[in-house]
């Protein structure tokens, strides 16, 4: 029953996808109306008008998307509520090779997940593709390729053999680039879709050979195989190895990073939700499945691994987004920190399970799994919202922005919400799990290693630290953009979306940010589920009051407690004390006058602060971590050139990783390119005796 | 009765944050050779404020009008966690240390978009500086906190000031360290000299006072308010960590006057040392915030490491 349900949702995808692709075959269709379906009822024929057609398609093909989302979060549900494990072959592929399903806990949170960002989008979708004109942007492929990408998503959840798995895998990589390359007329997309890909075939390829050495070890490749292969630990670590540098490269971690924040921007914001939000996610699950479910003997040295990369691609991150001006790259590296978090606390919870200390793994894995579903409902909600600005003003640069406080307040108010989560401020849901990680780095004390117990403080430090710029970068996102005087007239033309289910889809997500973020105790719960069946430990949660406290460590609020819900219920009183003492007078209201502008007049919008000259002091101090390129030209006039005329400031920042290890890899695969090209001698005589050659020397192998 | 005290403790808190202002203004008057207002000038000047029509511009959103009561809220927040005369309250469990630097953080981030709402190059500039110290401040200040915590082996204020008082007087290395990396990341959260002035309206050198630039009335109030709440909050983290001895264990009367008058006294001694810091420190450069504020996160991170390698050492 439950399996069906996840069919269902693959299912319903699927058909989503063939739908949209119908969505130039009105002609066909009407002919095979007129042939098979002689007296129709009205409703097919209103359909199938002309100016009509369309528009039904889509909300068609986003109905069934939606569909396919509540069927995931459906079956996840259940699955994790039951606790059951079910397998499944289908007859599909090869007669001796059909394909393993199998759908349990962990495979059912990631379809929570997805499920939810599923139905967010759907809801959005069809409000926001409208805009695309038929003729340069068809709707048949977006709703093709969007269909096959969830579809690909929710299969690599299902897969238990890896020939399954990597199918799965690259009908999502495949469709993503098809989608990053919708709006292909500009180069910057096409050259962004073509490293995405080159990126993304890389990393498929590590998996592959990660899964290889597993195989090789074992009969199969069934995941159920692979499982009971005796590794050496120096085999286990190159397929642990392999298997962070391929589904590293797709969850997007520094330095192999940079394809995400070209790719992701570029993507209409509907699938750049999906991508940042949800695809991510499913490399995580990769790396879980590939590293605590197959290769189960984890080793504390890789933990370190993850905790390193992770700490480098958290801080990395969140600098980079820092800088960016561009409101949906932000988001993108904003991705990459968020992972990096993800990371360092896996990592934590690897070294805290080898060194004998089930419990605090299971804590680790918690946080970890916790920050991913939160990540998972802000960074759709950013990416929604900033979708929702772009088809209102047409523009993404925040310098220039402004004052969309007032134009569009329901988009602002959910906005807000997703950078207040974002930025891990209490009562919302990144903080949860931000806490959860802190709690896991500070119980470092149980480790006996001397060199684990000062790196992984410094590490929390870095969390900190991150957590503290993420705050700084939302503010500059929420207040360069909602706040302050329009600094273009597009912003100042905007309007409200009117689009009720584009609003729908931003309320559900706000919503639910706020809603585990009071209640975190209900996703935990699931999450136990999940660490009892891979890890066989849960959190001790058998308190009476759980709902209301979380108390990660014994049942007891001896060592550490945070209860939302009576910290929300303090900060409304709080609130309502001092809000309705001070407004008790209505004699006092207020008195609406010009800004104070120092007594020389005419403020004008250009006067208030720009992104790069909000983020100029943390420029100056993190100076190393980027290479800035910073010119300012002046003209002179006037008399002996001494009047300024009028000033150029130019400002380049690029990633670090191109000219380090891009760029040389770059020319050493022209140059090997060019070694190669030497036997090319363009003669067939030369091209004959190769194949010859060839020949013999098989020949030879043979016998 | 435990909520009870628990309120009583939160309101003292409110209730004391301007005394202890008008203290430190008090002291500093007279290293400065100047005359002294009155200790309850604080008090007349939020009496005064609040009183007043607040005049907002034309520019601000709701968020501007908003802003004041959250921040304020959110800093009487921080406060419940914070144990002032007793310790084993309620309110201290349902949240810990770094909900409070959590609390903080949310004040500061409404402050900051308040300060981007008017659309000013002044709000813009407060803002900017006070993110960018806030975010260099905050790993430091946790960086110290999770020191005193790990020793205590919880993140719950008030279960580790318990610690602290049942191992008595021991001298620890890391809480050395970790005591001045709080002073200094005080000194500048709270917008003290030498990071910060806060009497001075001077383009070049203000953080706090330019994003608050266009209130007036009782949103000035309620905002000055709780930054001196925010000054008694680190003042009490400081003196109740580390020398914790005096606050009430037991809710008896006597305890609870008898740590009323401890936490008194530690905090007028605290702010005469503020005081004769400010009148012998110049402000530094903006630029040189970063040096300082690195200087506190190595010694929170020297003080986590001195615990981890020497005390908990096995």
């Amino acid at each position: 029953m439950i399996l069906f349900l996840a069919y269902c949702a693959v299912l319903f995808s699927f058909a989503s996808g063939l739908l949209a692709s119908l969505s130039n075959q009105r002609q066909c269709l009407l002919a095979l109306q007129q042939r098979y379906l002689k007296n129709t009822s009205a409703f097919i024929n209103h359909c199938l008008e002309e100016h009509h057609y369309p528009h039904f398609l889509r909300q068609a093909v986003f109905i069934l998307l939606g569909l396919s989302g509540v069927f995931a979060v459906l079956a996840g549900l259940s699955v994790l509520m039951s606790g059951a494990v079910l397998t499944d072959q289908i007859g599909l592929g090869l007669p001796w090779l059909p394909w393993h399903i199998r759908f349990d806990a962990l495979s059912g949170f990631f379809f929570l997940i997805i499920g939810i960002a599923v139905v967010a989008v759907s809801l959005y979708g069809t409000g926001y593709v409208h805009h695309y004109k038929e003729k340069d942007h068809p709707f048949a492929a977006l709703g093709l390729f969007t269909g096959l990408f969830v579809m690909g998503m929710l299969l690599v959840l299902l897969a238990d053999d890896a020939f399954v798995f990597m199918i799965a895998w690259e009908l999502m990589s495949v469709a993503s680039y098809f989608l990053v390359a919708f709006q292909h007329e500009h180069a910057a997309n096409r050259r962004a879709a073509f490293l995405y890909l080159l990126m993304a075939e890389v990393g498929a390829l590590a998996i592959i050979l990660g899964f290889g050495v597993l195989a090789s070890f074992s009969d199969g490749f069934t995941f159920d195989a692979l499982r009971h292969a005796e590794l050496s630990s120096t085999w286990a670590s190159i397929a642990f190895g392999l298997a962070v540098l391929g589904f590293g490269m797709k969850a997007g971690i520094v330095p192999i990073h940079v394809w995400l924040p070209e790719a992701h921007p570029v993507a209409p914001s509907h699938i750049s939700a999906l991508m940042s939000g949800v695809m991510l996610k499913v490399a995580l699950y990769g790396l879980i499945r590939f590293c605590f479910d197959l290769l189960k003997d984890v080793q504390w040295q890789w933990g370190v691994v993850l905790l390193v990369i992770g700490t480098l691609s958290a801080l990395g991150g969140i600098l980079y987004a820092m800088m960016q001006p561009n409101l949906k790259r932000l988001l993108a590296y904003s991705s990459v920190e968020n992972i990096g978090i993800i990371f360092m606390v896996l990592g934590l919870a690897m070294i805290f399970l080898d060194n004998g200390h089930p419990e605090l793994a299971a804590l680790g894995f918690l946080a970890a799994l916790f920050h991913a579903f939160n990540h998972a409902l802000f960074k759709n909600l950013l990416f929604l919202g900033a979708g929702m600005i772009h088809q209102q003003t047409h523009e993404l640069n925040i310098d220039m922005l402004g004052g969309l406080i007032k134009k569009m307040p329901q988009t602002s108010v959910v906005f807000l919400i997703g950078c207040m989560s974002i930025s891990s401020l209490p009562l919302f849901n990144g903080f949860v799990s931000e806490w959860l990680a802190f709690q896991t780095a500070l119980q470092v004390d149980v480790l006996d290693n001397g060199v684990l117990r000062s790196l992984i403080p410094v590490s929390a430090a870095a969390l900190a630290l991150t957590a503290a710029l993420a705050a700084a970068c939302f503010v500059k996102v929420f207040g360069l953009t909602f706040l302050g005087v329009p600094r273009s007239r597009h912003s100042e033309k905007a309007h409200e979306v009117k689009d009720k289910g584009m609003l729908a889809a931003t309320y559900l997500l706000a919503g639910l940010c706020f809603l585990v973020g009071i209640f975190p105790s209900v996703i935990i719960s699931l999450i136990n589920r999940v660490s009892g069946q891979l890890l066989a430990q849960t959190l001790p949660n058998d308190n009476a009051l759980s709902w209301l406290w979380i108390t990660p460590i014994a049942s007891s609020t001896e060592q550490a407690s945070y209860s939302p819900l009576l910290v929300l219920i303090g900060a409304v009183m709080a609130g309502c004390v001092c809000y309705w003492y001070l407004r008790r007078d209505p004699e006092k209201t207020l008195r609406i006058a010009p800004t104070w502008d120092c007594g020389f007049g005419g403020l004008t919008p250009r006067m208030q602060y720009t992104s790069s000259a909000f983020t100029m002091p943390i420029r100056r101090i993190f100076a190393k971590a980027w290479i800035i390129d910073e010119h300012v030209n002046k003209d002179f006039d006037g008399a002996m050139n001494q009047e300024v005329k009028a000033v150029h400031y130019s400002l380049h920042i690029q990633d670090h990783s191109w000219p380090w290890l891009y760029q040389p890899l770059e020319r050493g695969v022209n140059k090997l390119a060019k070694q190669v090209a030497r036997i090319q001698t363009g003669n067939i005589r030369t091209y004959l005796g190769y194949s010859f050659v060839t020949l013999l020397l098989l020949l030879w192998v043979i016998s | 009765m435990n909520w009870l005290i628990a309120i009583l403790q939160t309101t003292l808190f409110v209730a004391l944050a301007p005394l202890l202002a008008g203290w430190l203004k008090r002291c500093k008057c007279y290293l400065q050779n100047r005359k002294a207002p009155s200790l309850l000038q604080p008090y007349r000047d939020l009496l005064k404020l609040v009183n007043k029509q607040p005049v907002v511009s034309e520019q601000a959103s709701w968020l501007f009008i908003k802003a004041p009561y959250i921040i304020f809220s959110a800093t009487v927040l921080a406060a419940t966690v914070v144990p002032l005369i007793a310790v084993n309250l309620p309110t201290s469990a349902s949240a810990d240390v770094i909900v409070m630097v959590g609390f903080f953080a949310f004040a500061r981030f409404f402050l900051a978009l308040a300060g981007l709402d008017i659309g000013t190059a002044f709000g813009g500039m407060g803002s900017s500086r006070e993110m960018t110290i806030s975010s260099l401040a905050e790993p430091a200040m946790l960086m110290a906190v999770f020191t005193l915590t790990m020793t205590a082996s919880t993140t719950n204020l008030s279960f580790a000031i318990s610690h602290v008082l049942e191992q008595g007087l021991v001298l620890r290395p890391s809480f050395a360290f970790a005591l001045f990396a709080l002073i200094l990341v005080a000194i500048a959260e709270t917008g003290r000299i030498p990071v910060d002035n806060p009497t001075t309206h001077l383009e070049l050198t203000m953080i706090h006072e330019a994003m608050i630039l266009e209130y007036s009335g009782r949103h000035l109030a309620l905002i000055e308010w709780a930054s001196q709440l925010k000054l008694m909050l680190y003042g009490v983290l400081i003196a109740n960590i580390f020398l914790p001895w005096g606050i009430a264990q037991t809710f008896s009367l006597h305890d609870l006057g008898y740590g009323l008058l401890a936490i008194m006294g530690k905090l007028a001694v605290l702010a005469i040392i503020l005081a004769i810091a400010e009148t012998l420190v110049a402000k530094m450069r903006l630029f040189r915030v970063q040096e300082y504020l690195g200087f506190a996160y190595l010694l929170g991170l020297l003080g986590m490491l001195s615990h981890i390698i020497l005390e908990a050492a096995r």
